[in-house]
This record gives C-alpha cells, sequence and structure tokens, in this order.
C-alpha cells in the first residue's frame, strides 16, 4: 500500500516541537549574553548531581513498580464509585509542593498520625526525614500518575483479546504473558522517565524531607546560583547538566518502548475471566485499600486543617483565585495546539525518542527560563507586564510532557489501526483529526487538559520571579500568607487552592470520559 | 432618552477625573511579602501619598538579582527591603546615591555609619519555643549544644534563605574557628532544613518541631496579633545576630525630590511607628518610650552580634561551606 499517504501531516508536529525548542533555547541565549565566567564545577555541585541521579531514579522505580499491582486491580475491578476514585488518586499529583509536604508530615512526620499510633503500641517512632522521605513524597506525588497512564492502557486493550484468550483457557499467568507484558513493556519506560524528571526537578520538598544538605539536588544549587550568588554561569551550567541528565533518560527510555499494537476491537465492555479467583479478588483488594490509605490519608489532613482556616482566609485570596483560573484554562489552551499536533507527529514517526523533546520545558528549571526570558524582554519592554505572559507560557511548556506521554500512545493506536480505512475513504489532514483521531482520544484529551489546568493552578512558577503585587496568583498568595506568620488562613488557602485544581481536573477529565467512545 | 442621560453623565464624570493633573509616580522596589495586604507595604503607601501628592507604585520580585539583571535601565526610584548581608552584592551594581539622612537619628544598638543604605527596621536571630512543650528552654548557645538530641530543631538553609544565612553567621560570630564542631553537635538536634522561612515556621506552628530559627520579635506577632503569650524567644548571653533592613535611592531616578521625600518620609515618626506592627520588627528611629504600647516589654539581648558588609562577605562562603559540609556528614 501506498506508504505516501499518511493522514496525518507531520509540518505542523514539527512546528510545534521547533517552537518549543526555541523557547528553550532563547532562555540559554538570554542568559549567555550575561554570562561573564564560566568556571567549574565543586564537590558541593557533584555531591548534589550524585544525590538527584539516585533520589530520581529510586522514586520513578518504587512509583512505577507500586503502580502495577494497583492499576491492574483498578483495571479488572468493577465496583461502586470505581471511576471517582480513580479520578480521586490522581489529587496528589495536582497538588502544590508545599501543601502537600504539610499533608505528608501530618500523617508521617515527627508528630503525625502513624509515629502517634506507634507509640501507642509502644513500638519506636519512625524518622520520615532521609532519603526514605524524599523517595515517599515523590512517590506520593507520581504514584498516581504512573497508575492512571497504566489503568489507560488497560482499558485500551481490545475487550476481544480477553474473550478469546478465556476461550482459549489461558489461565491468569498465560493472560499476564501474552497480554499484560507486552502492555507494560509500552507504558513503563515512558512512565519512569517521565517521572525521573519530575523528581530530577524537585528541591524544596527534597531539602525539607531529605533532612538538610545532604539532600542537595541540582535544582537547589541552580536556585542558590541564580537568586543568592547570581552566578549566571554557573546557573546555566548546572541547568546544562539537568538538561542532559532529564535528556539522556528519556532518549534510552523511549528506545526503550517497542512498537506493540493490539489492532482493533469493537469497543466492547471489558471482561476478565482470568481475574475471577478469590485469591485474585483478595490481591486486588488489598492493592486497592494500600493505595487509597496512601494517597487519601495525607488529603485529608490538608482538608482538616484547611477547614479550620477556611473562615480567616481574605478576600484578595479569592481574586487571585480567579486569577489562577483563567491563567489555567489560557494555559490549556496553548498547551493544546501545541501537544495535539506534536503528538500526532510522534506517534507516526519511526523513532519514538522524538517524544524527549517534549521534556525539555519540564527539565530545565522556571528559573532559567523566567531569567533567560527577563533578560531578553528588559531592553524592549518592562518584563513585569509580561509576567502573565511568560507565566502561562512556562506552565504550557512544563505540562508538554505529561500531554505526550498520555496522547501519544492513543493516537499511535488509532493511527495505526485506522489509517487504511481512512486511506481507502480518502479521509486525511484535518478531517482524519475530527472524525477519527479527536473522536477516539477523546478521554486522553480530557485527562491532558485536566492535568495542565490543575498545574497550573497549584505552579507557583516564575510569576514570583517578576511579579506584579496587584496581579497574583493563588499559589502565591499563599506563600505570602506563610511568610507573614499567617499559617491558618494559608492552610485555608492552600486548600481553596486543592478544589480549585481538583475541581478542573475532574471537570475536563469528566468531559473526556463522558460519551468517549474508547 | 434616560439611559443617553445617564451616559453622558458618566462620560463626563470619568473625563473630569481623568482631566486632574497627572501625578508624578515614585517606583519602589520591594521584596514580595512586603506588599501583601500582611505586609507593611500598604500602609506605608497611604501615609507617603497623604504627603507627596504622588502615587507610590510597588514592583516586587527578588531585589538582588533583579537590580543585577536591569543595570542602568531600572525602574526603580527607591529600594527597600535590602538586609545588611546583601547591600554589599547591591552597592557593587554602582546604582545607588547617598540617603542624604541624618544617621545619628537612628536608635539602632548598633553603631551605623552607611551613608547609602538608610536602615528602617530591624531584629535579631533567635530561636522561638512555645513554653506550654519545653518547659526548660536553653538559656545560653552552650545550653542549645548541650540539649538532649530528641528535642528538635527546624533551620532555614543559608544557601537559599536569609534568616539561614544570618544562622551560619551568628555561629561563626560566637565560636570562630570551632564553627564545625557547633554543627557536628547541633546535626543530630536537627530535625530538617528548609528552603525559607515560612516553612519552618510552619512546621513548628504544626507542633512537628520543638523550636525554630526566627526572630526575636516573632512573640509579638503571637502576643498582639493572637492573644497568644505561649511562644518565647530563647535569650541568650552570648548574643544575638543582627538583621536590619535597609532603604536606598536609585542614582538615575526621574524623580529625585520625591525620593528623597521617602527617605525622610522613613525616619519620620509616622513611619517608624507603624512599622512594629506593620513588619513584626523594631524601628530603627523610635526612642523605646514611644514604641507601640507592650513592645518594650519584648524580651530583647543585651549583647549584639554584627558584621559590617566587608566582615559579612569575608566570611560568607567559609561559613556555609563549614555548615554545609558538617551537615552532609
Amino acid at each position: 500500500m501506498a506508504r505516501n499517504a499518511k493522514p496525518i501531516s507531520r509540518i505542523a508536529g514539527i512546528a510545534a516541537a521547533t517552537f518549543v525548542v526555541v523557547a528553550v533555547l532563547l532562555a540559554f541565549v538570554g542568559i549567555g549574553l550575561r554570562v561573564k565566567t564560566i568556571s567549574g564545577l565543586g564537590p558541593a555541585e557533584w555531591q548534589a548531581i550524585q544525590f538527584t541521579i539516585a533520589q530520581s531514579a529510586l522514586s520513578a522505580l518504587l512509583s512505577c513498580a507500586l503502580a502495577v499491582p494497583v492499576a491492574r486491580a483498578l483495571a479488572r475491578r468493577k465496583f461502586w464509585g470505581r471511576t471517582f476514585l480513580i479520578t480521586l488518586l490522581g489529587a496528589p499529583f495536582i497538588l502544590p509542593v508545599i501543601v502537600a509536604m504539610l499533608g505528608l508530615l501530618a500523617i508521617f512526620g515527627r508528630s503525625g498520625v502513624l509515629n502517634d499510633m506507634l507509640e501507642m503500641i509502644g513500638i519506636a517512632k519512625i524518622s520520615i526525614y532521609g532519603l526514605q522521605g524524599v523517595v515517599l513524597a515523590h512517590v506520593f506525588f507520581n504514584l498516581p500518575l504512573a497508575i492512571r497512564l497504566l489503568v489507560q492502557g488497560w482499558q485500551g486493550v481490545p475487550a476481544e483479546r480477553f474473550r478469546l484468550s478465556a476461550q482459549l483457557g489461558m489461565g491468569p499467568r498465560m493472560v499476564f504473558r501474552l497480554i499484560e507484558l507486552p502492555l507494560l513493556m509500552r507504558i513503563l519506560p515512558g512512565a519512569f522517565a517521565l517521572i525521573f524528571v519530575i523528581c530530577l526537578t524537585s528541591f524544596a520538598v527534597a531539602l525539607t524531607l531529605g533532612g538538610g544538605p545532604r539532600a542537595t539536588t541540582i535544582e537547589l544549587a541552580i536556585y542558590q546560583a541564580f537568586r543568592f550568588d547570581f552566578n549566571l554561569g554557573r546557573a546555566a551550567l548546572l541547568s546544562l547538566v539537568q538538561l542532559f541528565v532529564a535528556g539522556g533518560a528519556a532518549v534510552l527510555a523511549f528506545w526503550l518502548v517497542p512498537a506493540v499494537t493490539f489492532g482493533g476491537g469493537m469497543d466492547r465492555m471489558q471482561k476478565r475471566w482470568d481475574a475471577q479467583g478469590n485469591w485474585a479478588r483478595a490481591l486486588d483488594g488489598v492493592c486497592i485499600a494500600f493505595a487509597v490509605s496512601f494517597l487519601i490519608l495525607p488529603l485529608l489532613a490538608i482538608l482538616t486543617s484547611g477547614l479550620r482556616g477556611l473562615l480567616e482566609v481574605p478576600l484578595i485570596v479569592w481574586t487571585s483565585a480567579w486569577t489562577s483560573l483563567w491563567v489555567a484554562l489560557v494555559s490549556v489552551l496553548i498547551l493544546l495546539v501545541v501537544a495535539l499536533p506534536m503528538a500526532g507527529w510522534i506517534a507516526t514517526s519511526r523513532r519514538a525518542s522524538v517524544e524527549a523533546i517534549g521534556l525539555l520545558g519540564l527539565s530545565v528549571s522556571p528559573l532559567m527560563i523566567g531569567t533567560g526570558w527577563f533578560i531578553l524582554i528588559h531592553p524592549y519592554a518592562n518584563p513585569t507586564d509580561w509576567a502573565l505572559v511568560v507565566t502561562i507560557s512556562v506552565n504550557a511548556m512544563m505540562a508538554l510532557p505529561f500531554a505526550l506521554r498520555i496522547l501519544v500512545p492513543s493516537i499511535r493506536q488509532t493511527a495505526q489501526t485506522y489509517d487504511r480505512l481512512s486511506g481507502a475513504l480518502g479521509i486525511s489532514g484535518i478531517a482524519f483529526w475530527r472524525c477519527v483521531l479527536l473522536p477516539r482520544s477523546r478521554p486522553q484529551i480530557g485527562f491532558t487538559a485536566g492535568l495542565t489546568a490543575a498545574l497550573s493552578v497549584g505552579d507557583l512558577g516564575v510569576i514570583a520571579l517578576f511579579g506584579d503585587p496587584d496581579r497574583s496568583t493563588l499559589p502565591l498568595q499563599m506563600y505570602r500568607l506563610m511568610g507573614s506568620y499567617r499559617t491558618d488562613a494559608a492552610a485555608g488557602a492552600a486548600l481553596i487552592l486543592l478544589a480549585l485544581a481538583f475541581g478542573l481536573f475532574w471537570i475536563m477529565d469528566y468531559w473526556g470520559r463522558r460519551n468517549a467512545i474508547a | 432618552m434616560k439611559y443617553l442621560t445617564f451616559a453622558a453623565g458618566v462620560l463626563t464624570a470619568s473625563s473630569a477625573f481623568a482631566e486632574s493633573p497627572v501625578q508624578p509616580i515614585l517606583t519602589v522596589y520591594a521584596g514580595d511579602y512586603f506588599t501583601s495586604e500582611w505586609g507593611p507595604g500598604p500602609v506605608i503607601e497611604k501615609g507617603f501619598e497623604k504627603i507627596c501628592d504622588c502615587d507610590l507604585q510597588f514592583s516586587t520580585g527578588d531585589l538582588v538579582p533583579r537590580l543585577l539583571l536591569e543595570g542602568e535601565r531600572t525602574k526603580a526610584d527607591v529600594v527597600i527591603g535590602l538586609t545588611s548581608d546583601v547591600t554589599a552584592k547591591a552597592r557593587a551594581t554602582g546604582l545607588f546615591a547617598p540617603h542624604g539622612q541624618d544617621n545619628s537619628a537612628l536608635t539602632l544598638p548598633i553603631e551605623w555609619t552607611d551613608e547609602t543604605f538608610l536602615p528602617f527596621n530591624y531584629g535579631h536571630t533567635a530561636f522561638i519555643y512555645n513554653e506550654t512543650t519545653m518547659a526548660t528552654p536553653p538559656d545560653s548557645f552552650d545550653a542549645l549544644l548541650a540539649m538532649p538530641d530528641d528535642v528538635k530543631i527546624v533551620i532555614q538553609d543559608p544557601r537559599t534563605s536569609l534568616s539561614g544565612l544570618a544562622l551560619v553567621l551568628w555561629v561563626d560570630a560566637i565560636y570562630g574557628d570551632k564553627s564545625a564542631d557547633v554543627w557536628a553537635q547541633l546535626a543530630p538536634k536537627i530535625l530538617t532544613v528548609t528552603k525559607d522561612w515560612s516553612s519552618s515556621y510552619g512546621l513548628f506552628t504544626d507542633g512537628e518541631a520543638d523550636m525554630v530559627l526566627s526572630y526575636t520579635t516573632s512573640p509579638a506577632y503571637h502576643m498582639f496579633a493572637e492573644d497568644d503569650f505561649t511562644k518565647k524567644a530563647a535569650i541568650f548571653p552570648e548574643g544575638h545576630y543582627f538583621m536590619v533592613e535597609t532603604v536606598a535611592k536609585i542614582t538615575g531616578t526621574d524623580v529625585p525630590e520625591l525620593a528623597d521625600a521617602f527617605m525622610s518620609y522613613v525616619m519620620s515618626e509616622a513611619f517608624q511607628t507603624v512599622i512594629p506592627t506593620a513588619n513584626w520588627s523594631l524601628p530603627s528611629a523610635l526612642p523605646t518610650d514611644q514604641w507601640p504600647e507592650g513592645w518594650a516589654q519584648l524580651p530583647l539581648p543585651e549583647k549584639v552580634l554584627f558584621y559590617s558588609e566587608e566582615e559579612s562577605t569575608a566570611v560568607q562562603e567559609k561559613a556555609i561551606e563549614t555548615w554545609r559540609a558538617t551537615l552532609s556528614q
């Protein structure tokens, strides 16, 4: 058949990818204009690099490993409230880090619920502070993402596969080997790379839960270089190191992704004949209970402390919530304009490793991008006037890798399944997007949009670097409250933030899954 | 027709409003916390606009990095909130003009001779505790080091926070070459290190830590804003590190008279009397007997330790590295 009759044009995708690369490059150019001297890295920096890679790898590995049994349990059980539970389990991922940290400490901290219980039954207290705390926090944030990516993968398996395997009398082990293992191979490397990069740029949480300067990450060193020493050369150098580590991990992971497709199905409901045994049921029950208690308890702690402070929240916090809301919506719009064509391009490329471009925006420190653009904008305009525009762009760029990871597998599957049929019917270009790709990827688009909105609401971003006091976002107000002793009101603001982020996520995710074809 | 008249009325009203003479603008760069509704910014803005016939506009962000990025093209007329540990970097930009005020009017516990950076408030580093949960607080820095290891302290990172930097300078000022031993003794008691002051303070008020590195003036917030008299600063005879915030004028300002007027406003009684409750710190030019009610009773250290800009610059790097290396073991 004619290979040149590709239904998806690559031009838009390549243009979108170029836009991202240029945006990041420009930041480096801006910094480069001001760098006077570059010195090498000292032992403190090398220690930070080692620690950063170790904790990121460990966090990503554990998040992925724990996600497999939980996602399988969620994918093959039907129970009341299941879809709501899946959405709720996503909440930790969209929490602003400082809020999440207080929630985690309320459960696992020195005077947390867990230690109070251990003390009551006479067992020695455990300490969260150290590498274990860093990994615990990162798994708390990222387990939800890994679970969601895997659940979507499982749900993408045509129901006919499971029906056929049951007819052939395959047991759970054979089903795992022939259907589930290839599925995991397809999703896990990408999920690992993504979580690895997220953990790579962690900083405040790693320091606090890591218990001190032992837990210094590259991002902290970048922050120090920018804001304290104002050593732009070292900041740029460290940013490059971070970029290379992230890029290396991403290229490796996406290169490992095998091209597995399941072929088309009739979009029946999945039924799992292989998972009807009592053991399987009990195991799934335990997995789901584990995930619920680990992920939901800290959220409850945030809820209870937030409710106490809600009445003390001043009016201006609500105004900022409004700013955050529209910043989030514009970010979603920009993200979709960039991510959809890029996902289409990647999905039809022979090399999956081009997806690594999407990770650029996430692996470069927002401080680096903010400062670089500040230097470029300053000769021509007042950067403060551009603070929200820059914030919106950075939000969209940070969400891009998640968007690609969610969209690419679905678009690839759809394109491979339907490109011959569409070719025969003469459907291509915009029409192929409108009639085939978009409807079939609706759950993924909804999920992506929800995630971007939530991340954008919760992210402090670059606005702190050159903000305008009258146009501040919700996280900024929350930090201001914390910075002026108003801890209770800050907890209230955190709750509003959580509600706004989760509400946006839920609405968009629900839109995607409602009446979805797949 | 009625609506038309109404619309015309609104239009005339708004154009009449626009015709009033354009007020000159004084742009003041300040730290982010400063201009929030809960910071001193709004009170200062209102107070100065009452006397200056101008429009004071705050612009927030990181002060020194921003000035370094902007250089000569900076929009700032005045910069407020530079602590004495960063004034060396700020001075090196060459952007600042003499403040033109009389330093002898200052009421600081140390002598101030700087002609460029004018102090507007001060405090000292201190460890804060809750007297209901800590019956025997340490009464000296040595006693702090001798505390059992299950008493937990939370501090800030000197690489990312000015209060954290003040702590390593404090230790250096008391113990000098023995600083590494001090950090080794403190290490098991340090629950954790946070990026900024507010995360540390949150951990303390949440009951996660027994003591927190903060300021001698922190109890004042709890006393006067919350009627809570249980939070205390542990006062040490070895002395406390002095932290001062300054204001300075930009040489290239296009409204020099306004900038000068602002500098003298900073020294005025109107400004000085609002500083304590607006910024929860001590006024720089106001005799103790004129402090707001209750403030004079606040326990303050008798001995004050302070590194001048040059001394601070000279020891900073080494003090931070000693801290990092010892706590990383």
